[in-house]
């Protein structure tokens, strides 16, 4: 299974997705963001970072580049995409998932390990987890917070991924912080499933996001 | 300009003729006190430098000290307090830029950064606004260049509202055949100058760190202030990482203080060369700039690699890659001398020798005269005085800062913020311990055991995680060396850091000397930061909390009657007064050497728990262990090994003498592991419940210790 992992000037957690994907059992490469020929593999992740530093807005700039045109080309050949934090607010600046993620409600960058339930299994994914499971992974934003504008259409397709249980640290709309498109293969999550790979890091349930992809 | 006259003579002896106006500047720059270390260098041989480990001792851009067969760490630590005293955002964020650069320039990819930071007290409006923007430009910076915040302190104290003292280490791995350092050793091989372009800010920016600040410096001294950008500089560090992986690099440094002076004079010198820069080839960002201007900026972001011209085209079919300016500025020559030229037209040549080993200035200490005033103390309720301190800014959680930063990027960090260390892993079993440390108000009271105490305090940080200390740097900040007594205080301090680190031995790799921290007549507190890093294998991890009901905990080494100087005396009495804890070298080391046996020993992880006591002392450490564990536990006072019997209950739990940890064991092994000790120590109670009991004369319930503990900073951030 060849994942290709999106580097922008400024990702920075390219290495440590790579880690996650060999893991779980994947072969990894690394894609510059000047490249918009992606058909050579099986599945895209979006790393976390600060792509062009984020002086703009977090990932406005990423999402003009020549490699997104390469993502929404895959993406129709029912290529699964994963945006996790800075790759989550790109997918969302594209239009690839509905809605938005903004600051902070507390206008601060937080890291901080969260408890979250899985709501649905139709991506790639989540399609290892069980629906209504609690996991642990760490966030780590200053612009997390979801909004969306037609919420209910949400609801109805099925479209919210993970959300917040109990603390709903970034002021999330009804504490989502993962949605998907309508096909179930784009998703884009706030949270940091690479962090959450291995029991000594903390926790190993972010895992089987990668393993989703490997046994898709 | 802050040369001397006897500065400027020397100068004139050693040119053979009058240096002209960018001569001048060049050599102002080189001799202020933050680059050449002139007042500090005599006192700084005190610290031991050797080790089995030390790979490279003081003196580059910062230490390496071997951590496995194949691996090396590079480790530094620096100030930049001045800056952030006029502008915390930009001044902290640079603090931050330089350090890493450090790191960089030995080939190291960096995994980790500690801050320790101290502020005037939160009540105060402008000592807010310093300590939540310095904060905010570590997260700015740090998060975006993908480098973990992992670990710090903050202390707060009324010295420091005008002049805070921030300061950051920097720690990253490198094998160690990949190591470059700071050289120009071949004749012929070219300077390279790479990333941000060249502009006007930070002119003078040492010489400014080199002056005491006055309250016009916010205004003044901005154009001192360099300008940060962390996404250039995560270009800088890719780019680098990149060329280091695929071009022979001969010498890598960064651009710091000093400018381009500093880092081409430092290089040449140091494998005896000279060296030829052509100003018409630096990338400028501004038109107009004067040779002085450009050869004393301090523009960020900015890095010189020495290679052999052949790689010339290859190094920069990378720095296009990443879009990074760069071009050859120079190269390396046999005439030792740093020639500046425009046009070929010489406007500058000074031997590289004279820039980079200014004499030394031998400063008189003296021991100020003591103020004999002693208030005697009426102690409050050990109760109400436990969870006073719990809610003191200085013991309090840092949650608030540690929230901002990512700690977790480059998924290392095994043990997250909030222990006595941060915890990285390095490879499949062995992990780095990593930790900054500083108690200002004992060594305000006594410069020699608060110097001693710092370095004690970190190494037993790192021990209580379970990892061998290895290694030490430093950030010393003091007032002006010109003052006898602040020269005395220097002394003092580094003969006790010395000390203590011979004894164990850890050796001293790296460090840095911020002098000058004075601002309208108030002299900050000496505060001698010590980072320590340790080693360890990823099983012998231990952590602080209480673990299970029924463990027993044992104390080890003895409590004193040392209330002097404490957090109770400061938070409780508002007074700072007396004789501050003592450091019995001999005791430290012993105890120290145990509690690493004990772990070694420990393969049916009996031990549960492991914390040192430091401030606020040995109540507040069990009760840090209650609230991380969420367990309370009954404790009886009796028991704690102490000086004598005439000790009264606020002294057992809050004097903070050193040498001192607490362990948690399974009950079932309670006896072994005690006939194992060969220190004072004693089973002193029992973990379980929901309320923490110090009979006779404390009982709380854990819940109440938390409420107390959290929220404290983020009531008045709010």
């Amino acid at each position: 299974m060849r994942v290709g992992i999106i580097r922008f000037p400024g990702s920075n957690c390219d290495r440590d997705v790579f880690h996650a994907l060999k893991i779980a059992g994947g072969e990894p490469a690394y894609v510059w963001w000047d490249q918009k020929d992606l058909s050579a593999f099986d599945a895209i992740v979006m790393p976390g970072g600060f792509s062009y530093g984020d002086y703009l807005r977090a990932g406005a700039i990423a999402a003009i580049t020549p490699v997104i045109n390469g993502i929404k080309e895959v993406v129709s050949e029912e290529t699964p995409v994963l945006g996790i934090c800075n790759g989550a607010q790109i997918l969302a600046e594209v239009g690839l998932v509905p809605g938005v993620f903004t600051v902070n409600s507390n206008a601060k960058f937080i890291c901080k390990w969260t408890d979250l339930k899985v709501k649905t299994k139709r991506t790639p994914f989540t399609s290892m987890y069980k629906k209504n499971e609690v996991i642990k992974m760490p966030i780590a934003h200053a612009e997390g917070r979801y909004y969306c504008e037609d919420i209910e259409k949400l609801h109805d397709q099925d479209q919210i991924v993970l959300k917040f249980e109990e603390e709903n640290p970034n002021g999330s709309m009804e504490a989502i912080t993962g949605v998907c498109d309508e096909t179930g293969l784009v998703c884009a999550v706030m949270p940091h499933p690479e962090r959450a790979s291995e029991t000594i890091l903390g926790s190993k349930d972010g895992l089987k996001f990668f393993k989703g992809i490997i046994n898709y | 300009m802050t040369l001397t006259e006897s500065e400027c003579e020397y100068i004139k002896n050693e040119l053979g003729r009058e240096p002209n106006s960018l001569e001048y500047g060049m050599l102002d720059i080189m001799f202020s006190e933050h680059c050449s270390y002139k007042s500090s260098r005599p006192i700084l041989k005190l610290f031991p430098t050797d080790g089995e480990r030390v790979i490279l001792g003081p003196g580059d851009d910062a230490g390496l000290v071997e951590i496995t067969d194949e691996l090396a760490l590079a480790i530094g630590i620096e100030s930049h307090n001045h800056p952030s005293a006029i502008e915390p955002y930009g001044g902290a964020g640079t603090g931050i830029g330089g350090i890493i650069r450090d790191i960089l320039s030995m080939g190291a990819m960096p995994i980790a950064l500690l801050d320790s930071l101290r502020f005037g007290y939160l009540e105060d409006q402008r000592s807010r606004y310093l300590f939540e923007y310095v904060v905010k430009g570590i997260s700015d910076y740090g998060n975006r260049v993908g480098i973990p915040t992992v670990g710090g302190e903050v202390e707060f104290d009324d010295n420091f509202k005008l002049n805070p003292l921030v300061n950051v280490m920097c720690a990253g791995i490198v094998r160690k055949n990949d190591i470059v350092r700071s050289i120009a050793p071949n004749l012929g091989d070219v300077f390279v100058l790479m990333g941000g372009r060249t502009g006007r800010d930070g002119i003078h920016g040492v010489t400014f760190a080199s002056e005491e600040l006055t309250t016009g410096s916010e205004i003044e001294d901005r154009p001192a202030v360099q300008i940060g950008d962390p996404f250039t500089k995560k270009m800088v560090l890719e780019a680098t990482l990149e060329v280091l992986d695929k071009i022979e690099v001969v010498g890598l440094k960064d651009l710091g203080g000093g400018g381009l002076t500093c880092c081409i004079s430092e290089m040449a010198a140091k494998s005896g060369n000279g060296a030829i820069v052509e100003l018409t080839k630096i990338p400028l960002r501004e038109e107009g700039m004067t040779p002085y201007e450009i050869m004393l900026s301090e523009s960020q972001e900015r890095m010189v690699f020495v290679i052999n011209p052949d790689d010339v085209d290859d190094i920069m079919e990378i720095f296009k890659k990443y879009d990074l300016p760069a071009a050859v500025i120079g190269k390396v020559t046999d005439t030792e001398n740093l020639v500046v030229e425009r046009y070929g037209e010489v406007l500058a040549e000074v031997p590289t020798e004279l820039l980079s080993d200014p004499p030394v200035v031998y400063r008189e200490a003296q021991k100020p005269v003591e103020n004999g005033d002693y208030m005697e103390l009426k102690h409050i309720k050990p109760e109400k005085a436990l969870l006073k301190l719990l809610s003191s800014e200085n013991i309090a959680s840092k949650e608030w800062v540690y929230r901002q930063y990512d700690h977790e990027v480059q998924i290392r960090n095994v043990i997250k913020p909030g222990d006595d260390a941060a915890v990285l892993r390095i490879d499949e079993g062995k992990a780095v311990a990593l930790t900054v440390d500083c108690n200002s108000a004992h060594t305000k009271l006594d410069p020699y055991n608060g110097g001693a105490g710092a370095v004690s305090e970190a190494i037993r940080n790192v021990v209580s995680m379970g990892a061998e200390p290895i290694c030490i740097v430093d950030c010393l900040n003091f007032g002006n060396p010109e003052k006898p007594q602040v020269f005395w205080q220097f002394r003092e301090c580094v003969q006790g850091m010395a000390d203590v680190a011979k004894s164990f031995p850890v050796p001293v790799v790296s460090g840095n000397v911020s002098f000058y921290n004075e601002t309208e007549g108030v002299t900050v507190n000496p505060s001698p930061v010590v980072g320590v890093a340790g080693i360890m294998d990823m099983e012998n991890i231990k952590t602080s909390g209480f673990k299970n009901e029924g463990d027993k905990i044992i104390a080890l080494g003895k409590t004193y009657h040392e209330l002097d100087g404490s957090e109770y005396h400061k938070a409780i009495h508002g007074v700072i007064q007396g004789t501050p804890p003592k450091v019995r070298i001999e005791d430290e080391l012993k105890v120290a050497k145990t509690i690493l046996d004990l772990i070694k020993d420990d393969k049916n992880k009996d031990i549960t728990g492991v914390h040192d006591c430091s401030t606020g002392g040995l109540g507040v450490a069990i009760a840090e262990m209650a609230i991380s564990g969420d367990m309370g536990a009954i404790i009886d006072l009796k028991m704690v090994p102490k000086e004598d019997e005439n000790m009264v209950t606020t002294e057992i739990l809050f004097s903070e003498s050193h040498g001192r940890y607490v362990i948690t064991v399974r009950n079932k092994s309670v006896q072994d592991i005690l006939n194992k000790i060969k220190v004072p120590a004693a089973i002193i109670g029992e973990v379980g419940g929901d309320r923490l009991i110090f009979q006779p004369s404390v009982n709380i319930g854990v819940q109440k210790l938390k409420e107390s503990y959290y929220g404290v900073i983020e009531k008045f951030m709010a």
